[in-house]
């Protein structure tokens, strides 16, 4: 099915860097950000080396890799949740429609990218207040009971929870909080949502039913999630980079990836030689 | 191309690298302002306790010097001040304490630790911690009336029967004195003793006790033997705490040490303590440099918990950390 | 050898028996406290200790209104000063300082901890009665506030320290300012552990007498305002078991009971809070 797309980025080792003026000829509009050489660090270790890449506009692009290859970190410097480390530096730039996110103001970056996180963390609040939040913390005095269910059905839980807005966002299940961190980010309307993990700490079922929603939301906004299953890349994604130790191998259309990958270190993990 | 960085430096947690005005715009540097404003007061208000005790005792500090703390002489008449019978009596009745507190205290916690069902253990510890959140004056209450009478009727006739050829048990039985004080005192600081010390012995790695039960011993051995040394230090950090609490505590002490400036061998003789003579005479006391001993008074009882507790808390972190880190 | 092994054994159970001696003892302590204070406090507790005004000296009857009263505007006093200070300095300590300023206040908050109350009542003598030239409630309530300080200040600290990165994350990811994260996300997710602190803290000063002795002082009637001396429960149990006569021994009886009622309740109430967990559930 995604055979169709014709890739914005087609590369293998190197991906080409894409800036400034070549990238508002080679694709203005298909492209939500632009990462360009970055380079970052805990402290003195560095952890993740050069690495560039684009991400589509309202395309799945999956992050994969085996386990401290860096691709969480490359996920949370897209909205500079990096920042909340300690000694942590980066170097590099990263585009978002084209300016520099390094150089924005960190709050509104964040609301135009949204993240949810690899474990569900609900506020200890309301399910109608988690959705809120985004919105209570922008200064919206409006009644928002319509952007809630709006949100809510995005992200596929109204019909569970349209009865007991006011419980605590606690009685969920965890796959239900998932889907409301899904849609507490997305309430605010963001272009970029990054997902870390989404469903590492959920049952199969729970699995599926965010999948198929991540797809439909691509519609809906440009999505970038970070995964260790491949299956999940394989199935949900239309760009696929594959990292390892802090360097991108490869980054190509989903389907080429895993079936015509032209590293041999990313053939060995896609078969699952290591990792 | 344009290449830029951003560092987080090491400040704080979350502390971003957005310009200083946009977190002012944010709100974020009047939080930070207005927190620090109120932390700093935490500051403050313990420098400005130092002062006061300073401050306020130039008098005598300038008049007696160090005799103060060496002269026995307490004549509010004559302006003569030494605070010896003052510290005698507190280190008497904190001695006597940590005499009944520290065996009865490390065997509570021992139990606590060691023995006792974890549910039991925790069921005893919030009484244990109950126990500490009894004001001091109840248990000066109970003191004058149920120990003073025991000890005077009791205790110190028997004491006196069958000790009574050593200096300390000689003497009238009042009841009150040094002695009761002391048991009172003890057992007050019996909950802060099992407290700490329980939390140390249950700080001590499996592996120290299985080693020991391994190598035959018996289930005694290895809690005394390894178990017990192992916390040693932290085990010292609990009995300085417990001394630093003795040493300050006022109500119950006043209540039943007989308030009597004196230095005795006898531990059955009233006497006075640095803060039950605080208690006792500061509204009362008549001219300045009466006022200000008191207030020097204050300032050594100050400096000793300060002390005390210092020992106490690096005690206590150090065990643990060790506990933690071999776990 | 196996005599040896039998008197080892033995030695092992009969110290191990002692050590549950030495618990049991002290544990029964505090049921022996409650039963005396019961039992004699009991008796004397009656409709008149709360409502009537101290009878005057040597006389029987009356009771301790004004000391009831006097307690509860003391200790909303303390609370006032203490809680916010301790509050907000646990939020700088937790969530804004560096690590330099953070052990400056950490070590400042239990030095004041460790400040034996007699030496925080003359500290409040000179601060707070001196350039007034009178006792006050005032100065009372300013004294037991610095006590709460500490203990508020302390485990605020830990119990926000406790939220979870990932709630923080949350709120930040959404475009939450730093503040607003706090305000909206940290502290409600720490709310019971917070409301335990100040409730402990409370219950702390509620029985404190000595920093009392030379602030609030006393009063055998009703204090009016905040600038007068007040009478206290605490200082009145001192003042009447030290009494000569039999009927002030009977209230000051009652009055420990009711003093160690309020502070056990509030002891095992926050205990009850905190054992429901901090409201964010640990994954």
């Amino acid at each position: 099915m995604h055979a169709s797309v014709r890739p914005a980025v087609s590369v293998n080792i190197t991906p080409p860097v894409i800036t400034g003026a070549s990238r508002e000829t080679a694709a203005p509009s298909e492209m939500r950000m632009t990462i360009s050489k970055v380079n970052f660090w805990y402290g003195a270790k560095q952890t993740l080396f050069d690495i560039s890449l684009g991400i589509a506009t309202s395309k799945v692009t999956a992050l994969i890799g085996p386990s401290g290859c860096g691709k969480s970190t490359l996920l949370r410097t897209l909205d500079r949740m990096h920042e909340t480390v300690r000694n942590s530096r980066l170097e590099g730039q990263i585009l978002l429609d084209g300016k520099n996110i390094l150089d924005q103001d960190v709050t509104l970056l964040r609301r135009r990218v949204g993240m949810v996180f690899q474990r569900p963390n609900p506020f200890p609040k309301s399910i109608f207040e988690n959705v809120a939040y985004g919105l209570r913390i922008n200064g919206s005095k409006l009644p928002m009971g319509d952007a809630v269910e709006k949100s809510l059905r995005h992200a596929a839980l109204w019909d569970e929870v349209k009865d007991h807005l006011h419980k605590s966002a606690y009685e969920l299940s965890g796959g239900q909080q998932q889907r409301l961190c899904i849609a507490r980010a997305l309430a605010v309307e963001p272009e970029v949502l990054l997902l870390d993990e989404p469903c590492s700490a959920l049952d199969p079922i729970s699995t599926a039913k965010i999948e198929e929603l991540l797809v439909q939301l691509k519609d809906l906004c440009t999505i970038v999630t970070v995964t260790h299953n491949m299956q999940q890349a394989a199935r949900i994604s239309d760009f696929t980079a594959f990292l390892l130790t802090g360097q991108l191998i490869e980054f190509s259309p989903t389907p080429q990836l895993f079936t015509k990958p032209t590293d041999a270190r990313t053939e060995a993990y896609i078969t699952g030689r290591f990792g | 191309m344009a290449t830029t960085s951003t560092t987080v430096p090491s400040a704080g947690p979350f502390l971003g690298s957005r310009s200083f005005l946009a977190r002012l715009r944010e709100g974020d540097e009047i939080a930070r302002l207005v927190t620090l404003l109120f932390a700093a007061s935490v500051v403050l208000i313990t420098l400005l306790i130092v002062y006061e005790l300073w401050q306020g005792s130039v008098l005598p500090r300038h008049k007696f010097g160090f005799a103060f703390l060496r002269t026995s002489v307490w004549d509010p008449n004559f302006d003569n001040f030494g605070a010896l019978p003052f510290i005698f009596g507190t280190v008497v009745t904190s001695a006597v304490a940590l005499f009944i507190a520290v065996p009865l205290g490390i065997g509570a916690a021992i139990f606590l630790a060691e023995l006792a069902p974890a549910r039991l253990s925790d069921a005893l510890e919030f009484f244990i911690d109950l126990l500490a959140a009894v004001p001091s004056v109840i248990y000066g209450l109970l003191g004058i009336f149920i120990v003073v009478p025991v000890m005077r009727d009791v205790i110190q006739p028997a004491l006196k029967n069958t000790l009574g050829f050593i200096p300390l048990f000689k003497g009238p039985a009042f009841g009150i004195g040094f002695l009761t004080a002391g048991i009172v005192l003890a057992i007050m600081v019996i909950p802060y003793i099992i407290s700490v010390s329980r939390e140390i012995l249950l700080s001590v790695p499996r592996d120290q006790r299985e080693a020991a039960l391994a190598l035959g011993s018996t289930r005694w051995e290895s809690t005394w033997k390894v178990v017990v040394p192992f916390a040693r230090t932290g085990i010292m950090g609990s009995i300085f705490l417990a001394l630093a609490r003795a040493l300050g505590e006022t109500m119950a002490v006043t209540m039943v040490i007989g308030n009597t400036p004196a230095i005795a061998a006898s531990l059955f003789s009233p006497g006075d303590s640095i803060a039950s003579v605080i208690a006792n005479q500061f509204t009362e006391a008549t001219g300045e440099l009466y006022t200000q001993s008191l207030i020097e008074l204050g300032l050594v009882l100050f400096l000793l918990t300060f002390i005390l507790n210092g020992l106490a808390r690096v005690l206590i972190l150090v065990t643990s950390q060790r506990g933690s880190a071999h776990a | 050898m196996n005599a040896r092994l039998r008197w080892r054994k033995f030695v092992s159970n009969f110290m191990l028996t002692m050590t549950g001696v030495c618990a049991l003892v002290s544990v029964a302590v505090l049921f022996f406290i409650l039963g005396y204070l019961v039992y004699h406090g009991g008796a004397s507790i009656n409709w008149d200790f709360f409502t009537k005004l101290p009878a005057p000296v040597g006389e029987s009857g009356g009771g301790m209104a004004n000391a009831i009263l006097g307690s509860a505007k003391l200790l909303l006093l303390a609370t006032l000063f203490g809680v916010p200070i301790g509050f907000f300095g646990a939020i700088y300590l937790a969530e804004f300082s560096g690590s330099k300023v953070a052990f400056v206040v950490r070590y400042a908050a239990d030095l004041l901890n460790g400040v034996p109350s007699i030496v925080i009542g003359i500290f409040a003598y000179g601060v707070a009665v001196q350039p007034f030239k009178h006792f006050s409630t005032f100065a009372g309530g300013f004294a037991l506030g610095v006590m709460m300080i500490p203990i508020t200040l302390r485990s605020t600290e830990q119990f926000l320290l406790g939220v979870p990165r990932t709630l923080r994350e949350g709120a930040m990811a959404l475009g939450a300012s730093k503040w607003k994260t706090i305000a909206t996300v940290v502290v409600p997710a720490a709310y019971r552990g917070i409301l335990t602190a100040v409730l402990l803290a409370f219950a702390r000063v509620a029985g404190e007498t000595a920093p009392l002795l030379f602030t609030a002082l006393g009063n055998r009637f009703w204090s009016n305002g905040w600038n007068e001396p007040t009478a206290s429960l605490p200082v009145m149990i001192y003042n009447y078991a030290l009494s000569p006569f039999e009927d002030w021994h009977r209230q000051a009886w009652a009055a420990g009971l009711v003093l160690l009622g309020l502070i056990l309740v509030i002891n095992i109430v926050a205990r009850a809070i905190l054992a429901r967990g901090i409201s964010v559930p640990r994954a």
